[in-house]
């Protein structure tokens, strides 16, 4: 049957302190919500806080409309738009049949006639199929047509690898979207940015590419009273220093945010202390936050999931040889997936997509305390 | 309500060099194509009585959770030899022979025509009526299309824009659809369709701009030749990308339905249009949401050097329509009347019953496909020239409205003069005037100029003032 290579359990993980593993554990489907968040729980999982942001969003503005498989009637298949459709009906949540270039179109179409869709893709891999829609009909079309059609429309789903999925639905597509001008391109890492992202993606008039983390969704993060709040919304193109250092700069997005966490708590024992900088915006990317961070470090490590050619971490190599050039006291460290499609053996998976340690080792390349990757060659 | 399923008849000769069916060589095992599901099997299930539910919700959950139990017992047995099932989608009848469904019909679906090649109207035909004042204008607007063609090609040719299409042969399609519709109907257009933003108002003056790209143009400058949009006549700016507008009207459509308003989208594309996925994946969703949208497929012959034989297998367009529950209609392109009827009703009934309608417009595409085509090399001169004289669709509605006393030489004469130095003005002034200003290539990225953007402004500016000479005059800094 046509929807069984795509259905996906939703997976919660747990990502344990100990290096390089990772604990898995299955969460039931259908884990039931509380109802009220802004008196109840003060932590929530990722994806209580995209089915909050959506559902508050959805309540404020009747223009904003869900589309995608399965986001109806299956609640979503990661659960994250449960109970949408039970509240707003069918005509603002559509289960849509399986053709991501007809719905993608379709909600562009929309989007220029004064709709405000999300758009899910199951995975951003499926996007590939409606890329065209999302580059040449969605961020072109502002400047093209010269601000007579705005389209304000959000791109959403996971992305980048899951666990045992394989090549097709490991890849991460940040790099591909961030490269166009006229989208916007956000990764939330907590639950906070998730909430306060979303809902600047769907306020925001341009067209914004949403990347969420399918392993993230079942994390659970603090989260303070102001960001439960309705009105609560993150700034589009502001990084967040997760933990301030002053040895060296860890710059990450989504999943790897955590590692990178890690990764500092590791180094800390060592004595390196890590500033870890949470970029969630990587169109555009918050430059000055990264330079600032460099020309107090001196080094910087990049980390990234996808692949690295052309990658994320080349644009903020490049950016801080531009403008901070006579800071860096070390060659940039790129952390990035292993320049292969991702298999999907579990050993051989763990090896082509970055671990805490790797992470640790680049820094210490950084740091002096191990010899340089160019040295080496 | 009528039932619009197309019987099968003889049909016209509509010159066999459209990608015309050969001699269809059926097999023993092949039937001809046929209404397959017999009435008795429609009405009891209300899973198509969904139009009838007042709550959508009542709606959504009839139809979904309604399931077949195991226990119960199996057939519903109807006319004794054959037996009948429910499957998923609705009860089907069984049949013993192995029989497979033609790969296309006996004959051609056929073609609805008003007026013969003489612009006589044919005898019993049905036909919506024109009023003296719109059946002149849809000539004007006819003649001044291909006037404004054939200035801007030669214009094209002289070095003086980079590009043009034109849409010669069309004029009968762009003009009497457009003339069905009400300026509130959204107008997605493929590119061949200027006819239609010219009968709503769009001057000639505004479409040299475009083509020259100045400070007037409302495109500032950033698209092509024949790349037109207006905000104001509701028609979307011209993309270059082949059918992507077809799920963009359906997306629009659908916006209009909950806004319940009393218009519809429509949107066109050329027969090689409905080779993309894009085409497929928009029909079956409008099938599906019941959206009040018109698909519109100009079926002129040639997808630049591929006729129609290679783009498809299919009886044109038409017949795809009933594969994804489309109600669909085929006509003759070059007949004004015709063209204009069956859109007046396609669009009652789009909006009235919010459903999608697929048109097939049959005619020919007399020009090149644009400057950057010689068509002569892939396809015979004369046949070029029949359809430039003998079918040109311009000529043969003159010949109508000069039956019905409302036209005549002279006015003719007067009338082609008059749009030709209209014309050739409009290309003069829009030849002298500025280029849009130097801000606006950093202007419309996004809703905000981003900071990076801004710097870039400012850089290049300063730049020019150190270096004047190196800077083309025209464009103000």
């Amino acid at each position: 049957m046509l929807g069984v290579a795509r259905r996906k359990i939703g997976l919660g993980t747990f990502s344990s302190p100990i290096l390089g593993q990772v604990l898995q554990r299955i969460r039931p489907l259908g884990s039931v919500l509380p109802e009220n968040y802004s008196t109840a729980a003060k932590e929530i999982t990722v994806r209580e806080a995209l089915n909050s942001a959506l559902d508050e969003e959805m309540s404020a503005d009747p223009k904003v409309l869900l589309m995608g498989e399965e986001v109806g009637e299956y609640q979503g298949a990661y659960k994250i738009s449960k109970g949408l459709l039970e509240k707003y009906g069918p005509e603002r949540v559509l289960d849509t049949p399986i053709t991501e270039a007809g719905f993608t179109g379709i909600g562009v179409g929309a989007a220029y006639y004064g709709l405000r869709p999300i758009i899910e893709f199951m995975t951003f891999n499926f996007s590939m199929q409606a890329i065209d829609h999302i580059i040449n009909s969605a961020a072109k079309t502002n400047y093209m047509s010269a601000g007579q059609i705005s389209v304000p429309i959000v791109f959403r789903g996971p992305n980048g690898a899951a666990a045992g999925v394989g090549a097709q639905h490991s890849q991460c597509f940040a790099a591909w979207y961030a490269h166009v001008p006229g989208l916007k391109v956000l990764c939330p890492y907590s639950s906070e940015d998730a909430r306060g992202l979303l809902k600047a993606a769907i306020r925001d008039p341009d067209p914004v590419v949403f990347l969420e983390n399918e392993l993230l969704y079942g994390e659970t993060f603090p989260v303070s009273a102001e960001a439960l709040d309705s009105s609560f919304c993150l700034p589009i193109g502001k990084a967040k220093i997760e933990q301030e250092g002053k040895h060296v700069t860890i710059t990450a997005f989504s999943k790897m945010v955590g590692y990178a966490l890690q990764a500092a708590e590791i180094l800390s024992k060592e004595g390196i202390n890590a500033e870890v900088i949470n970029l969630r915006s990587i169109r555009p990317l918050d430059r000055a936050t990264i330079n600032a961070s460099v020309r107090k470090t001196n080094r910087l490590v990049t980390v990234e999931e996808g692949f690295p050619q052309h990658g994320v971490g080349s644009e903020i190599c490049m950016s801080v040889i531009e403008e901070s050039f006579e800071y860096l006291d070390a060659p940039v460290e790129r952390i990035a997936g292993a320049d292969v499609p991702t298999p999907y053996a579990a050993n051989l998976e763990r090896m082509a997509v970055p671990q805490v340690d790797d992470i640790v080792r680049a820094a210490k390349r950084a740091c002096y305390r191990a010899v340089p990757m160019a040295a080496a060659a | 309500m009528a039932i619009w399923f197309l019987r099968s008849r003889l049909a016209h000769h509509l010159g066999q060099r459209i990608g015309s069916l050969d001699a269809l060589k059926l097999s023993s095992w092949a039937s001809s194509l046929h209404p397959w599901i017999p009435p008795s099997l429609d009405s009891s299930d209300d899973r198509y009585a969904s139009k009838f539910l007042r709550n959508p919700m009542d709606l959504y959950a009839a139809r979904r959770f309604r399931s077949a139990k195991a226990q119960e017992s199996v057939p519903v047995v109807t006319d004794g030899s054959n037996q009948v099932m429910d499957f998923p989608g609705g009860k089907v009848m069984f049949v013993p022979e192995l029989r497979f469904l033609a790969e296309s019909p006996g004959e051609r679906i056929s073609c609805y025509r008003i007026l013969d090649d003489d612009g006589k109207t044919i005898s019993g035909s049905s036909f919506q009526e024109v009023s003296k004042e719109i059946a002149l204008k849809m000539y004007s607007d006819m003649v001044t299309l291909q006037i404004m063609d054939t200035i801007f090609y030669e214009a094209q040719r002289q070095g003086r824009i980079s590009f043009y299409l034109t849409t010669i042969g069309e004029e009968a399609i762009n003009i009497a659809s457009a003339a069905a519709l009400t300026i509130d109907d959204i107008v997605f257009p493929q590119y061949r369709e200027p006819g239609v933003l010219l009968w709503r108002g769009f001057t000639l003056q505004e479409f040299a701009n475009q083509c020259f790209g100045n400070k007037l143009d409302y495109g500032k400058g950033r698209q092509m030749p024949i790349h037109y949009g207006s905000n104001r006549l509701n028609y979307f700016t011209v993309s270059s990308p082949i059918a992507t507008q077809v799920p963009h009207a359906v997306g629009a459509a659908y916006s209009l339905k909950m806004d319940k308003k009393h218009a519809c989208a429509v949107t066109y594309f050329g027969d090689g249009g409905t080779s993309e996925g894009d085409f497929h994946a928009a029909l079956n969703f409008a099938a599906v949401m019941e959206v009040p949208v018109i698909f519109f497929c100009r079926n002129n012959g040639w997808a630049i050097s591929t006729p129609t034989a290679e783009q498809f297998r299919s009886d044109g367009a038409v017949i795809r329509g009933q594969a994804y529950g489309i109600r669909s209609i085929r006509v003759d392109g070059n007949d004004a009347l015709a063209v204009y009827s069956a859109v007046h009703a396609a669009r009652e009934m789009a909006i009235r019953e919010s459903r999608p309608i697929l048109v097939e417009a049959l005619t020919y595409r007399v020009g090149h496909h644009s400057t950057s085509d010689d068509s002569t090399k892939y396809r015979p001169v004369d046949e070029i020239e029949h359809w430039r004289t003998a079918r040109d669709p311009v000529s043969r509605y003159r010949k109508w409205i000069e039956r019905n006393g409302w036209w005549c030489d002279d006015a003719e004469s007067e009338l082609r003069s008059n749009v030709r130095k209209e014309l050739l003005h409009a290309v003069q002034v829009a030849e002298r005037m500025d280029k849009p200003p130097l801000a606006e290539l950093f202007t419309d990225v996004y809703d905000q100029v981003p900071s990076n953007l801004r710097e870039q402004e400012r850089l290049l500016t300063e730049l020019i003032k150190q270096h004047p000479g190196d800077y083309p005059p025209e464009v103000p800094v």
